[in-house]
């Protein structure tokens, strides 16, 4: 974006104090309502939370390798994958993206100094924490074993384990990232500098306003549905369970009734960056905007209205089911459009291969595997067979894994100079990069055969010829792990000793490239910036 | 079973090759968009890679035409997919009519089936080549999921309500049982073995071994056990209305609405019999809640069912 | 929901940092505060949904269970909230004149009301507790009851009590306001905070003019 002003940040000297060398103490860092630095705390105790999640994965397929299940308990291995899902969903995924580069970014891509309610962003981030420890405590003292979707009667009355408590920490959890929503979406109302009209947005920009309305929507019929979980648990008030009256299928649409948007809440962030990225690595603008742009919302309003496909046998009405099914598969358009015009942008652009150029790359693989294997789903008559199967886990993963967390690990590579002003070193990130791509694949295809096959999910025995696909599925797994841990370490390196970045390595359009320094100053920019051009305009924007 | 490596499951009921096929079609269109997709964009990569550090390309906007194209295409194929899809979900849900009734409780961690002769196993289900069978299920504590896919067929079983499943078995042998619902700590191990047999050596296996009763003489039994008979008289004479032939007609009620009589109805009408009041009774039946097992209630269906009207 | 911090350099008086001016500030604050009542509206929706499905499943334990509350009590209850709005209403409007005298009294008017529900809502559960008609915890409903009657309860108490809980969180807020006015935080230009409130505190008066109906009246004669 052409800018009214130049020159001021690259005049500055080398010691110019920006956010991070702003104040040093504890305090500083804890107390702080600059929404750079709460990006940093959600960033750090995300990862914890990924670490942990990893290692559960790690532990079940270990657990995995050998058909009798003589790794672990079946109560061992039950809460092993319960608190995997629940902790790489409600304390990884959700805030993956849009409490880090959402929180980070947003702002500065809009020209404001801050979010709208910075003191409620540091709240969120608190709420979140607070609920980690409560899951944490959980975890230590005994885990739970619902699985991450809590069917009713087995949570609420027949389940021996802390569901009360992991209950309450999902609930905190949704409400941080309710939090996080409603700032966005008034930052992105009222914050806008002068000249960001709505289609001079950068798609992240849209991305994630998209995905806060889901957060505003979506998350407090959550709330609300383990609320009830909780009063039948605790108190013996009837629901669900159709001893006290109630009725379980109805636990199941209210949540699904979140959680089905909930994984657009895990895409759509990712579908942000990977517009950003595309843009940057081709150096072109992309391609459709204004279909990337609806999509986006689309995706956010369709994605309301299909939550009974995870119910297709639940014994829910066959015109209920036909209703859901239809409407997946159109809610399914919006992705291919994104997909087709991303390709498009590629198309004869200046193609750079960097590392946010592998991911870009990796991304497009993978997601289209996961979603296109989302259409073998929301199909009735193969759903029958395929629900509850490792077709539908290697499903998830594939989309949300190869989706959300490529798009996050690019996202972290693209944004790592802006955020921390240092350089990594590019070959070992390529390696990494291929590693998470032919680990991920290696570990999560053969589980589309072993579901078709029929090997039901959350099943740690399992009948002797499907040991070679676990196998298999196992080693891909320690290859991914090393995938994941690469960049963990040298990005804390390039942190500590890297060479410093200049502003703008990639030569990228933007307001948080152009305009604000890396890192940036605690209030971003020295002077509002007045935009004057649209999103990407690389050169001059040929209209057809 | 099957050889020690196998990519792909059997086909062992009339159902399974319908949802096969459905299957490689699915299989081929995506593997369609998956490679156009990959081979355009790595094309694009190796083609326009950047040749000079300040190399600016055209900034193509976009184009409509382009964009109502690869909107309208997979548009149409989904379309396309959903009403295959769905005919090949209507033979599941449309059961035909010459049909072995039997019935399924659940629990945690086991399956109990029962066939209408009366033979009872656990974890096991014996049924005969060629004929259709319809499955009848509940469960008595959580929720599980009937699940056998060699007939690529599966039904949640939850407690408080009936559901029901039906298949053909096209090939003998003997298939794998899943519980595909998470149930708790044994969930992995709620599996069992379905036999399908040759029509005569299934009526071997159905004499031998221990005698049973039938289902709807066990029902009979229960029905005299409970004193049902002493209200529900066969001349219609008693406190409550006469069973006989009332399965599958509609029954007026007090309110003015009518019902028809179904398993779900009767199991409602044995465990709270105030919910639905006969029109013309008062609703003086009390209830058999906590007293009768839902494999008694089952087999009170059996026998209710065979109650047809003799003249 | 508006951010205050000191006044520096040429900043009007309870302008936060992040913002160019006054409207922006207070534009944000009125979306924010209307955004975080649209997930009000579908935490209580969840309530609402569950309510109106069992409610066509057994009408019969919905019309027993209406039978046992108190409407006298409620409809008290439903007049004093309404009136609570208008002192409410009052109170905002007092604000942007910057009468400090009137906004403390009317705040303190809303604070009373919202006192008074609370406690005539604490004496209806105690009646509850008494006849036995807590679900799960003292649960024994004298006399012939339909087997789904508990169901009913469940949804009273969750539905009133989520409500409660609503009321209560108001109420500290309202001391809080109190407290910042008398000290003379707001002023015919900065106000936002008061305005957004009443917000709020209608949303919770409405909520109850929802549940009033549903819960107390519907299927009654
Ligand atoms: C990030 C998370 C995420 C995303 C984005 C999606 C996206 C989709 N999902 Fe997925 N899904 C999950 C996460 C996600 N899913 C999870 C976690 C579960 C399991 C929950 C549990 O039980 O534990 C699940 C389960 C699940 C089910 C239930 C399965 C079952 O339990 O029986 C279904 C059924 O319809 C489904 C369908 C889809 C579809 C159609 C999409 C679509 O949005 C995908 C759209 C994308 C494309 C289609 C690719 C690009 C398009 C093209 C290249 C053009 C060609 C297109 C056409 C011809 C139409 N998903
Ligand atoms: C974000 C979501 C997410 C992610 C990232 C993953 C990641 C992985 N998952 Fe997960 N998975 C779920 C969400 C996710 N999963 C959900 C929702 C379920 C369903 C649960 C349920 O049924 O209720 C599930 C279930 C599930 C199962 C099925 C269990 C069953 O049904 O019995 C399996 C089996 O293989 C599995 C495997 C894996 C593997 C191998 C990875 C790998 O990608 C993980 C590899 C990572 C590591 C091994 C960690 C190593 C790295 C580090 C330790 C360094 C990190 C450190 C820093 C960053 C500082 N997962
Ligand atoms: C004390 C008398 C009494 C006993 C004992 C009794 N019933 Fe009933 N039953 C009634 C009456 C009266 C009605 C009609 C009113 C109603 O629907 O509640 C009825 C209705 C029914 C219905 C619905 C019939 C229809 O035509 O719609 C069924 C089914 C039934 N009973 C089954 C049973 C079974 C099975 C038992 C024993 C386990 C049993 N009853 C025991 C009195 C009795
Ligand atoms: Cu029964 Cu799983
Ligand atoms: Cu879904």
């Amino acid at each position: 974006m052409a800018i009214a002003e130049h020159g001021a940040i690259e005049a500055a000297g080398a010691t110019e104090t920006n956010y991070l060398n702003n104040g040093y103490g504890l305090k500083s860092w804890l107390l702080t309502k600059d929404h750079k630095r709460i990006a940093v705390l959600y960033m750090i105790s995300i990862s914890i939370f990924f670490a942990i999640g990893g290692v559960f994965a790690g532990l079940i397929r270990l657990e995995l390798l050998t058909p009798q299940g003589d790794l672990a308990h079946s109560d061992t291995y039950n809460k092993l994958f319960s608190m995997h899902g629940i902790i790489m969903i409600f304390f990884f995924l959700v805030p993956s993206i849009p409490a880090t580069l959402g929180n980070f970014l947003l702002p500065i891509m809009i020209g404001a100094k801050d979010l709208a309610f910075p003191r409620i962003n540091l709240l969120s981030w608190y709420v979140y924490v607070a609920a980690g420890i409560l899951g944490t405590v959980a975890v230590i003292g005994g885990g739970v074993d619902t699985g991450w979707t809590f069917y009713t009667p087995y949570s609420s009355t027949y389940s021996n384990s802390n569901v009360l408590i992991v209950g309450f920490a999902a609930f905190l959890a949704g409400f941080s990232s309710i939090l996080t929503g409603l700032n966005f979406v008034v930052t992105v109302h009222t914050m806008r500098a002068p000249g960001m009209t709505w289609f001079r947005l950068p798609l992240f920009v849209w991305a994630h306003y998209a995905t806060s309305l889901i957060m505003l929507l979506g998350t407090p019929v959550i709330a609300i549905t383990l609320v009830l979980l909780m009063l039948e648990r605790a108190f013996g008030f009837g629901f669900f369970d159709p001893r006290l009256g109630g009725d379980p299928v109805l636990f199941q649409h209210l949540f699904w009734f979140y959680s089905h948007p909930a994984v657009y809440i895990m895409i759509l962030p990712s579908m942000g960056v990977m517009s950003e990225m595309v843009a940057c690595i081709s150096r072109k603008r992309v391609f459709g905007y204004e279909f990337v742009a609806f999509s986006s919302v689309a995706i956010a309003i369709l994605g309301f209205l299909v939550w009974g496909h995870h119910m297709f046998v639940s014994g829910q009405s066959t015109y209920a089911g036909m209703v859901f099914s239809v409407i997946t598969f159109l809610v399914a358009v919006p992705s291919a459009i994104k997909t087709f015009n991303w390709a498009a942008t590629m198309y004869k652009g200046s193609i750079v291969y960097t590392t946010p150029m592998f991911y870009v790359m990796s991304y497009f693989g993978l997601f289209l595997i996961g979603g296109l294997t989302g259409l073998f789903l929301s199909n009735m008559g193969l759903d029958i067979h395929l629900h509850d199967t490792y077709f539908v886990v290697a499903h998830f993963h594939y989309i949300m894994v190869g989706g959300q967390v490529v798009g996050y690990l690019g996202g972290m590579h693209f944004w790592w100079p802006k955020i921390t002003g240092k350089k990594y070193p590019e070959l070992l990130a390529k390696i990494a990069a291929c590693m998470v791509f032919l680990g991920f694949n290696l570990t999560f295809f053969p589980q589309f055969i072993l579901g078709y096959m029929g090997m039901p999910r959350r099943y740690h025995v399992y009948p002797d010829e499907f040991q070679i696909l676990n196998v298999a599925s196992t080693l891909g797994a320690s290859v991914l792990a090393i995938g994941y841990l690469l960049p963990a370490i040298y990005l804390i390196w390039s942190l500590i000793k890297g060479p410093k970045s200049e502003q703008n390595p990639w030569g990228a359009k933007g307001l948080e490239w152009e305009k604000a320094a890396s890192p940036p100053t605690t209030f971003n920019f020295d002077k509002t910036p007045v935009v004057t051009e649209e999103a990407y305009a690389y050169g001059p924007i040929e209209e057809h | 079973m099957q050889t020690d490596f196998p990519l792909f499951p059997e086909q062992a009921s009339s159902y399974a090759h319908q949802v096969d096929a459905l299957y490689f079609a699915t299989v081929a269109l995506c593997l369609f968009f998956a490679t156009l997709v990959t081979v355009l964009v790595v094309v694009f990569a190796i083609k326009y890679r950047r040749k000079s550090p300040d190399e600016v390309p055209r900034q193509i906007a976009g184009h409509l035409g382009l964009e109502l194209f690869w909107t309208a295409i997979p548009l149409v194929l989904a379309m396309g997919m959903f009403v295959w899809a769905t005919v090949v979900y209507f033979h599941l849900v449309t059961p035909p009519t010459n049909t072995l009734e039997m019935y399924v409780v659940g629990k945690q961690w086991m399956w109990k089936l029962q066939h209408p002769e009366g033979k009872r196993e656990i974890n096991e289900l014996h049924v005969p080549l060629g004929q259709p069978v319809r499955l009848t299920m509940t469960s008595e504590d959580v929720i599980h999921s009937f699940y056998i896919p060699a007939f690529r067929i599966k039904k949640d079983v939850l407690p408080g309500r009936y559901t029901s499943l039906w298949f053909e078995p096209t090939k003998v042998g003997q298939y794998h049982l899943f519980c595909a619902e998470y149930c708790g700590t044994e969930h992995s191990r709620m599996i069992g073995l379905v036999h399908v047999m040759e029509p005569k050596d299934y009526e071997n296996w159905l004499t031998g071994g221990v005698a049973n009763e039938p289902m709807e003489v066990a029902g009979q039994r229960l029905f005299e056990q409970y004193a049902c008979h002493t209200c529900h008289k066969m001349d219609g004479q008693g406190r409550g209305p006469s069973l006989i032939g009332v399965f599958g007609k509609s029954v007026a009620l007090q309110n003015g609405s009518s019902v028809v009589v179904n398993e779900a109805y009767i199991r409602e009408s044995v465990l709270t019999p105030a919910a639905k009041v006969v029109a013309g009774y008062q609703p003086i039946m009390p209830t058999f809640k906590g007293q009768v097992s839902e494999e008694g209630i089952m087999q009170l269906i059996a026998y209710i069912k065979s109650l047809k009207s003799v003249n | 929901m508006a951010e205050h911090v000191d006044d520096h350099h040429g900043h009007p008086h309870g302008l936060a940092h992040q913002f160019e001016d006054m409207p922006q500030q207070k534009e944000s604050a009125l979306l924010g505060m209307w955004s975080f009542l649209v997930t009000e509206i579908l935490f209580f929706g969840g309530y609402f949904a569950t309510y109106l499905y069992y409610r066509s499943q057994y009408p019969l334990a919905f019309y027993e269970g209406s039978h046992e509350l108190d409407i006298l009590l409620g409809g008290i209850n439903t007049v004093i909230l309404i009136f609570s709005s208008f002192t409410m209403a009052m109170a905002v409007h007092k604000s942007h004149s910057g009468d400090k005298n009137g906004i403390l009294m009317f705040l303190a008017f809303t604070l009373i009301l919202g006192t008074a529900f609370l406690v005539i809502k604490y004496f209806e559960y105690m009646a509850k507790i008494e006849h036995g008609l807590v679900p799960g915890l003292v649960w024994h409903p004298h006399g012939d009851h339909s087997p789904n009657l508990a169901l009913y309860f469940s949804l009273y108490f969750g539905m009133t009590g989520m409500h409660a809980l609503h009321m209560i969180i108001g109420a500290g807020l309202l001391i809080w306001l109190m407290v910042k006015t008398a000290r003379g935080t707001y002023t015919a230009e900065y106000n936002a905070p008061i305005e957004i409130f009443g917000l709020y505190w209608h949303f919770v008066d409405i909520v109850w003019i929802f549940l009033f109906p549903l819960l107390y009246l519907l299927g009654r004669h």
